[in-house]
């Protein structure tokens, strides 16, 4: 049950995705691409997507604990620091490069588009690339420890 | 490459991606991150953690294939870059959403709507990085 649920969840998100344009990457490189052929579409949908979150979590936190789990699990880290920022650089050059990000490549798959199963294969070596870096580095905090 | 500007279909797209988003806080409670739910699928932390996150991705990959039975068309994917570029491109957003522990989805729409300053930071960054390669890749190299 809790299974089904999970993918209905997922199954709207991928509608919205295939729908929006952001599994699109000519469309979402042209968001960007205020110089040259400049597409807003993105903007409805970073506005559709942000005002209907806002409103639902609002409404979501206002009970004691989600209907299917003990609590809201929401991220404590608090630091505006150089792994985040630069982290979040990094990705958006990334994005640049290749138009896809993974909330828009992944529902993308299901088109069967081969180029799509090639960047997320890439993300995927990527992310693996990270974590090693990240376990064989440790962090000041750690290295406290 | 032009394409069509889809203002009512790029609004209604993105009120279901806030849908889901408040959906999935309202039953598990968790963040709806692309980026999380990919690195918990491929590295898992538990049966149950896992569990949750492959169904989730299931549903994604099902959402074209909706659209395609609902309207008779599947919805485009225009790649409008080489092969080379695709990879280099995927390997340095896998790095950079792991780094900075998220994406469009996890810092751009759930972290924003939580008002986190770490989620807000991170999605400027990424935008203004966003548009100036797109600005070098079109406009200095002329790929």
């Amino acid at each position: 049950m809790r299974l089904v649920l999970a993918y209905l969840i997922g199954l709207i998100f991928g509608i919205g995705i295939a729908i929006s344009g952001m599994a699109n990457p000519a469309k979402v490189l042209n968001f960007f691409d205020f110089a040259g052929s400049w597409d807003p579409s993105l903007m409805f949908v970073m506005g559709g997507a942000l005002i209907t979150t806002f409103i639902g979590y609002r409404l979501a936190f206002g009970r004691k604990a989600p209907l299917l789990s003990d609590g809201f699990q929401l991220p404590t880290a608090r630091d505006i620091d150089l792994r985040l920022i630069g982290g979040a650089a990094t990705f958006g050059i990334g994005w640049g490069i290749a138009g896809f990000c993974p909330g828009g490549a992944l529902p993308a798959l299901g088109t069967g588009r081969w180029e799509v199963f090639v960047f997320v294969g890439s993300v995927i070596v990527g992310i693996l690339i990270a974590k090693a870096l990240q376990s064989s580095a440790p962090t000041a905090t750690q290295a406290k420890a | 490459m032009e394409t069509a500007f889809t203002p009512v279909a790029s609004l209604g797209g993105g009120v279901l991606i806030g849908l889901a988003a408040t959906l999935l806080m309202l039953t598990f409670g968790r963040i709806m991150g692309a980026t999380g739910i990919l690195a918990g699928v491929i590295q898992p932390t538990s049966r149950s953690e896992f569990a949750w996150r492959a169904a989730v991705l299931a549903g994604m990959v099902s959402g074209p294939l909706a659209v395609l039975a609902l309207t008779g068309q599947m919805p485009a994917v225009e790649v409008p870059i080489t092969v080379p570029m695709m990879i280099i491109g995927g390997l340095i957003v896998g790095v950079g959403v792991t780094f900075g522990a998220g994406c469009t989805s996890g810092h751009g729409v759930c972290g924003m709507a939580r008002l986190s300053p770490r989620s807000i930071a991170a999605t400027v960054t990424f935008m203004i990085t966003t548009a100036a390669t797109v600005y070098v890749v079109r406009h200095i190299l002329g790929l």
